[in-house]
């Protein structure tokens, strides 16, 4: 499957993209300091993108169903999203092109939220202005992605717990009790950690082993 | 825990330490050192019969060094294994000219002086790390005179006085004189919630420990006076403040402040200063005996396993979980789980409710048998490459094949490789394309960031596991900062090609910033080796070209660092502020120049 990347690289360029870029209010975080509906009509107006628009929540149901419909409809190929960070809902937008019959790999988020919104509050022109230069550049990168594939590789159903004190006694426990093997590595003599010092615990006032 | 002790499920191996981690989710490679017991575990019956016999005597830790051992032990009656064990630098050994009292008094014969340390492989698909906790060490709290009155014990070693498996069978004794005092006070806070001495976070479980411990002796001593110096009880969790009311209620005093100086009586007693901020008055409380409520720190072997695995801290020292809302136990290496103390500071009860959410992932993780490979991984253009070997050299994992000899090109192990781009980067035939942060797909990003106005903008480049996650780390904790910044993700701060920096100075960008994660955190192990070098490269043909080096900037920004990362964005602003339009239109020409003559 890798191989077959490079070359799929060499064709993907003959075809111009046809993106979609979605604005998410996320209720008024984005909403209160960046003028979505600017940011989204900017957007329109640059190469391939072909619908460009804000929504209340893109991560919604209802905004994952909109963007899902437009990719229906416009036949688009691509998507950004202007949201929260990508260390967030990246996740929850990959699934959404997968489910929608695109490489999830052709979506790029720009950070509108934690990096624009949220670290300048106090002025909204400069954040529209900053969202509008992230969406531009999501744009440009979103365009020059590439489909890429995932390879599905054989697991080791085995699990190292590190640390026999309490929770690693429980997660080792749990672990073994649903039929998965546990290697449990305690550094001292025993395990039972600082817990097993404790005389009585709380809440139940009962002793510690 | 005798549960977990004969599992068949369970591989229990104690004494033992990890000491490398190698390979990627779902296939782990794990060496472990296990330290020789020089007691047969299975076949040890924990007669104590070697006790007896044993000469050498030594403080027990387990009861904080309160009662004695011997060099052959049980580290306390419920241990698992129940197997004893030799402390081999204290025991006087085997030769029978000197002791091996224990060899002739163990009947099983599982005493067995030629163990040795052994070194095993384990293969694991995912790992939880649940290291747990190092309680605050008081003695730097010397106000509290912890080192200079026997009298002043920790809670710790209140835990072990008053157990009745501990050295006073469960009496309340206070050490010096070993009568049972009158009166006891509790300390809060010490080694936590503090700028000065310990740490400034709150260790959570120290309010209801002393909770705990005041209705424990109220029960067994209703007569004996307690008082606890607190700044805030912190009674949260669910029953919590029907404990804290009970013991109120039995006459316990809460007084809200924390002991100014400690002095010690000639009855060993101990005189307390205190302002009570609730009153406002400089108040003294004689007390025959004092208890240190300490905090949580760190275990001392979480920074070794941090770099060992490749995960990140907080500021405090804790692991650092993926999301703290939506991924509270996943690491952001896939396959690595925290539970218990190991992540932040937590009781039994939330210790036990985060093992089981951690075991609950790993479960999810492994269910299937197969596990999908990121697809953002490197690839060799073979037509370009000239088998030089760089990109084998620099690689972390070891992913990348080349033989220099005999000219055959490069080829990259798509399942060893992580994805960090140092490769593609260090490349200068252009022959590898790092996929999903390939070469134009980033020089795009900075073309259009410098289209408008680009003498106004701060160009930034941030790893995805760190300084990425400080800039949102910010945003969260709502830091303002300059808005001209423009950040561009890559995976690692190694991707970050020389070519980038020369095309934005280039496209008139004023300022750059370079940022990834701490020397030593590396999420791709030492990466960011070959950032420094490559930046320090550059610098050098800045140095000559006559361009000024404080335009390009390098910065290490963890992901708990929110406050770094805004304070770096507003040096970066001052930095901007320092370019002028003729510097950037003198940089323009000194490189167009140079790219006439390449």
């Amino acid at each position: 499957m890798k191989a077959n990347i490079l070359s799929e690289q060499s064709s993907a360029q003959k075809v111009p993209a046809r993106i979609g870029v979605y604005i998410c209010q996320c209720g008024l975080n984005i909403a209160q300091t960046v003028d979505c509906k600017q940011v989204a009509q900017t957007a329109a107006e640059l190469d391939n993108v072909i619908v460009s628009k804000d929504l209340g929540y893109a991560c919604s149901e209802p905004g994952q169903h909109e963007i899902k419909k437009d990719i229906i409809e416009h036949g688009l190929d691509r998507i950004v999203l202007g949201s929260c960070s990508p260390r967030l809902h990246e996740p929850t937008f990959r699934k959404m092109m997968h489910d929608a019959g695109l490489n999830p790999f052709l979506l790029e988020m720009a950070n509108l939220r934690e990096q624009c919104s949220w670290v300048h509050m106090k002025e909204p022109d400069a954040a529209t202005n900053k969202a509008i230069d992230l969406v531009k550049m999501s744009v440009s990168r979103v365009s020059g992605l590439f489909p890429l594939y995932e390879e599905t590789l054989p697991l080791t159903k085995r699990t190292l717990v590190i640390g026999g004190g309490i929770a690693g006694i429980q997660a080792a426990l749990d672990l073994a009790d649903n039929g998965y093997d546990v290697v449990l590595v305690e550094k001292k003599p025993s395990i039972g950690g600082t817990m097993a010092q404790l005389d009585k615990t709380f809440p139940t006032m009962d002793c510690s082993i | 825990m005798t549960d977990a002790g004969r599992h068949p499920r369970i591989k229990l191996l104690t004494m033992s330490e990890v000491v490398d981690v190698k390979g990627y989710v779902g296939n782990f490679e794990v060496k472990i050192l296990k330290r020789a017991r020089y007691v047969e575990e299975k076949e040890c019956t924990a007669c104590g019969e070697c006790v007896k016999a044993c000469p050498v005597v030594r403080p027990d830790e387990f009861n904080m060094g309160l009662s004695s051992r011997k060099a052959i032990y049980s580290p306390f009656p419920q241990a698992v294994p129940s197997a004893y064990v030799i402390n081999v630098n204290e025991c006087l050994g085997h030769n029978p000219a000197v002791c091996s009292k224990c060899i002739d008094a163990c009947e099983k014969k599982c005493i067995n002086f030629h163990m040795s340390d052994e070194e095993l492989t384990e293969s694991v698909g995912s790992i939880i790390v649940a290291t747990g906790l190092e309680p605050y060490d008081p003695t730097e709290l010397d106000e509290y005179g912890y080192t200079r009155f026997e009298n002043v014990v920790t809670s710790l070693e209140f835990e072990r006085i008053v157990n009745a498996g501990g050295p006073a069978k469960g009496e309340l004794i206070r050490p010096k004189d070993r009568k049972q005092p009158k009166s006891v006070g509790f300390i809060q806070c010490v080694g936590s919630r503090s700028l000065r001495k310990g740490s400034s976070y709150c260790s959570n479980i120290c309010c209801m420990n002393t909770i705990k411990s005041t209705l424990a002796i109220k029960e067994h001593y209703p007569d004996i006076d307690i008082k606890v110096f607190y700044i805030d009880i912190r009674a949260f969790g669910k029953g919590f403040e029907d404990l804290y009311t009970r013991s109120r209620r039995l006459g316990v005093q809460y007084l809200r402040g924390l002991p100014g100086t400690v002095e010690e009586l000639p009855d060993g007693s101990l005189h307390v200063a205190v302002e009570n901020t609730a009153s406002g008055k400089l108040e003294f409380h004689d007390l025959d005996m004092l208890v240190l409520a300490l905090g949580v720190r760190p275990a001392k072997s979480t920074q070794k396993l941090q770099e060992m695995i490749g995960l990140q801290l907080t500021s405090d020292g804790f692991f650092l979980e993926a999301h703290p809302k939506l991924l509270p136990v996943d690491a952001a290496t896939r396959g690595i789980f925290y539970a218990g103390c190991a992540e932040s500071p937590k009781d039994i009860k939330e210790s036990v409710t985060q093992a089981s959410a951690a075991a609950g992932r790993a479960i999810r993780l492994m269910h299937t048998g197969t596990i999908t490979t990121e697809p953002i991984t490197s690839e060799i253009i073979t037509e370009h490459c000239k088998a030089c070997g760089k990109c084998a050299e620099v690689c972390p994992y070891n992913a990348i094949t080349v033989d220099v000899k005999k000219k055959i090109p490069a080829v990259v192990n798509s399942a060893a490789c992580a994805g960090c781009g140092t490769c593609a980067a260090e490349c200068v035939f252009g022959a590898i394309v790092m996929n999903h942060y390939t070469d134009e797909q980033i020089t795009g990003q900075v073309d259009v960031m410098l289209e408008e106005k680009p003498e106004e903008k701060i160009l930034t480049f941030a790893c995805n596991w760190c300084s990425y996650a400080g800039a949102d780390y910010a945003g969260v904790s709502r830091l303002q900062y300059s808005p001209n910044t423009r950040l561009i993700r890559t995976m690692c701060s190694g991707r970050v090609d020389e070519k980038f920096i020369w095309q934005a100075f280039e496209k008139k960008a004023p300022v750059i910033l370079v940022s990834g994660c701490h020397i030593g955190d590396c999420h791709y192990i030492n990466a960011n080796h070959w950032t420094v070098k490559r930046v320090e490269k550059v610098h050098k043909k800045m140095e000559k070209l006559g361009i000024r080096k404080e335009r390009l900037q390098l910065e290490w920004i963890s992901a708990a660092e929110g406050i770094r990362f805004a304070e770096v964005m507003k040096k970066m602003e001052t930095l901007r502020r320092s370019v002028s339009m003729e510097e950037i239109e003198k940089t323009v020409d000194i490189l167009k120049s140079k790219n006439k003559k390449d």
